[in-house]
């Protein structure tokens, strides 16, 4: 069975073919976000020097979030026009547990992926052999650290948010039981390859039925998670949202009054 | 004989997600408009971040509706037109990013489209016969232009808003009024009822550029109208209001467009963009160039407004002329009217 995974969620935009459990091909770029310029053109060339086609393909696997808006659009909107065109199911893999899945032999007990979510906060979870231990969110760093000194085992961190938090992480667990490790640069960054065999291995039985459901899907119904309200919506449901009219109606009512 | 081409266009630069199947460039098969409208409409405008996010969610049913109704199949498109600029640069991205995959796996052509260049090729849908060159007033939501359409996609721009484009200034007026989002069709209905020159609003010229438009001091004035009369407790008219605030717009908007016809020679006036489907504009225009006896064009209001069959219109022309993109196509969202 051949997967395409699909990885734009963050700075690294990257494309791979699965077949069963042999990696074809992977291409990787950890470069500036514009995924826009880059995926199209790899996903070429990877299939081009592989001698494959879209259409052989049995799914595509997408990144499909938490991570930056724009990216993970990039990502679904490339893997739906891809599946359409193809006739292809989309398999819909948290981005988060795709990070997770490249460290899954790693020695550590728990495996913690964090993206910067900006905002004081990032986008997290962890796991352990493989079953999820905190729920995938947008929270505090130190809300993060809370959940999982609960606990006294060995983490292991990897993901973009952590040379933004590494320090301030080292410091918080100075005082703890727990042993802490940081994943270096061969599986701490998005990468297709990991999102293709994580979708693979979850969705193969049902891959080979046609049994969709909310993570195996007629790409018409894939959308990103993207685990935050756009702003506007959030600023609406606390009441924050005024008017532009009122406003602009406002500034000349000062300026009328300045005048006078 | 020649084989007819079929375009599939795809359009995402705001508010409206679309898809279309345009024959020979001049015969729409379908088209396709998933309207974002009543969403945006809680907001008092288009939210980028939602218009974006309900272009993912649509964008496939969209095109697979737009080949059904059109009764084709991917193997029958010739190639694939899509908007690139301008526009919110989020929302373009997605039919940007849709476009190219799919072009990719079907093997078919890309052509990106510039979509204003789009909104004039609207007309050549709606007037079978049209050909350039002629002349045509551009008139948006973001865009206020005044050019001569030499050629298929080949424009030389005559004017231009300095400052707000004429639908910018609807939407504000509107909601300064108090009459919503969006605010052209709004005002353009109240007008109607109302007595266009209740009310003289000044009408902006542009020093040393006589084909330049500016509309901040229009609406600056109306919104002090409507100060005023609320600091000093005076009930407003809201149709006269209207009314004489349409009737400033038109007429700036009609007296340099038919000055550029005359000046020009051309004898063939166009509209194209959402303003365009303004009932006081379309009249205005149509007396004017009865009386120079020119011809005057403007699409369908449904052509007007955002849609994909003007890109896949344009599109084709672009094709015809081997104009073709590559993957690297990418989103511009400020890009110029010519600009490639």
């Amino acid at each position: 069975m051949k997967i395409l995974g699909i990885e734009a969620s963050g700075l690294v935009a990257s494309v791979a073919v699965t077949e069963d459990d042999i990696l074809r091909g992977e291409f990787t770029i950890n470069n500036r976000l514009t995924h826009s310029q880059t995926l199209l053109p790899m996903l070429k060339s990877m299939l081009d020097i592989l001698g494959e086609d879209v259409c052989g393909m049995d799914a595509i696997a997408v990144s499909a979030g938490p991570g930056s808006f724009t990216g993970l659009r990039i990502g679904a909107a490339t893997a739906k026009g891809l599946a359409l065109a193809a006739d292809i199911p989309i398999i819909k893999v948290s981005s988060l547990e795709a990070l997770m899945y490249e460290l899954s032999s790693d020695r550590a007990d728990i495996i913690c992926p964090i993206m910067d979510a900006r905002r004081g906060q990032v986008y997290c979870g962890a796991w352990k052999n493989l079953e999820p231990v905190i729920s995938e969110r947008a929270c505090s760093v130190d809300k993060l650290i809370e959940e999982l000194s609960k606990t006294e085992e060995n983490i292991i961190f990897s993901g973009d948010g952590v040379p933004v938090h590494k320090e301030y992480i080292k410091k918080r667990f100075e005082s703890k039981k727990n042993q802490i490790y940081f994943a270096d640069s061969t599986n701490n960054r998005q990468r297709a390859a990991a999102v293709a065999a994580l979708g693979l291995k979850k969705y193969s039985d049902r891959l080979q039925k046609k049994e969709f459901d909310d993570t195996l899907m007629n790409s018409d119904d894939f959308v990103p998670e993207y685990l935050r309200k756009p702003q506007a919506e959030r600023e609406k449901d606390s009441g924050l949202l005024e008017d532009a009219g009122a406003r602009s109606l406002r500034k000349i009512a000062n300026g009328v009054k300045n005048q006078i | 004989m020649k084989e007819d081409i079929y375009i599939l266009g795809i359009e995402s630069s705001c508010d409206e997600t679309a898809a279309a199947v345009v024959k020979n460039g001049r015969e729409v098969l379908s088209n396709i408009i998933s309207s974002q409208i009543d969403i945006h409409t809680i907001y008092g405008g288009v939210v980028p971040e939602i218009a974006s996010r309900l272009h993912v969610q649509n964008i496939n049913g969209v095109i697979r509706l737009a080949l059904k109704e059109a009764k084709k199949s991917f193997e029958d498109i010739d190639a694939i037109a899509v908007t690139y600029g301008p526009g919110l640069v989020g929302a373009l991205l997605v039919g940007v990013s849709e476009a190219k995959a799919l072009s990719y796996a079907l093997k078919k052509p890309l052509v990106g489209v510039h979509h204003i260049e789009g909104h004039v090729a609207a007309n050549f849908i709606e007037h079978r016969e049209l050909e350039p060159p002629f002349v045509c007033l551009i008139v948006s939501g973001g865009h206020t232009h005044l050019v001569i359409v030499k050629d298929y996609g080949s424009f030389e721009i005559i004017g231009r808003s300095c400052d707000d484009a004429a639908g910018e200034a609807y939407d504000k007026v509107a909601r300064a009024v108090g009459l919503g989002y969006p605010g052209g069709p709004k005002v353009d209905k109240l007008a109607r009822e109302g007595n266009p020159h209740a009310v003289e609003f000044p009408r902006g010229e542009v020093k040393n550029s006589p084909y330049d438009f500016t509309f901040s001091g229009l609406k600056s004035a109306v919104l002090n109208y409507i100060n005023h009369a609320n600091m000093t407790g005076e009930s407003i008219d809201k149709a006269d209001l209207c009314a004489s605030f349409q009737n400033a717009v038109v007429e700036s908007l009609v007296e340099r467009t038919i000055a550029c016809a005359k000046e020009f020679g051309f004898e063939t006036v166009a509209m194209a963009g959402g303003v365009s489907a303004n009932s006081g504009l379309r009249a205005a225009m149509e007396e004017a160039c009865r009386r120079e006896g020119f011809k005057c064009c403007y699409p369908a209001p449904g052509l007007c407004t955002d849609n994909a069959a003007m890109i896949a219109a344009a599109g084709y022309y672009e094709f015809m002329k081997g104009n073709i993109s590559d993957e690297y196509l990418n989103a511009v969202p400020n890009l110029k009217l010519g600009e490639r």
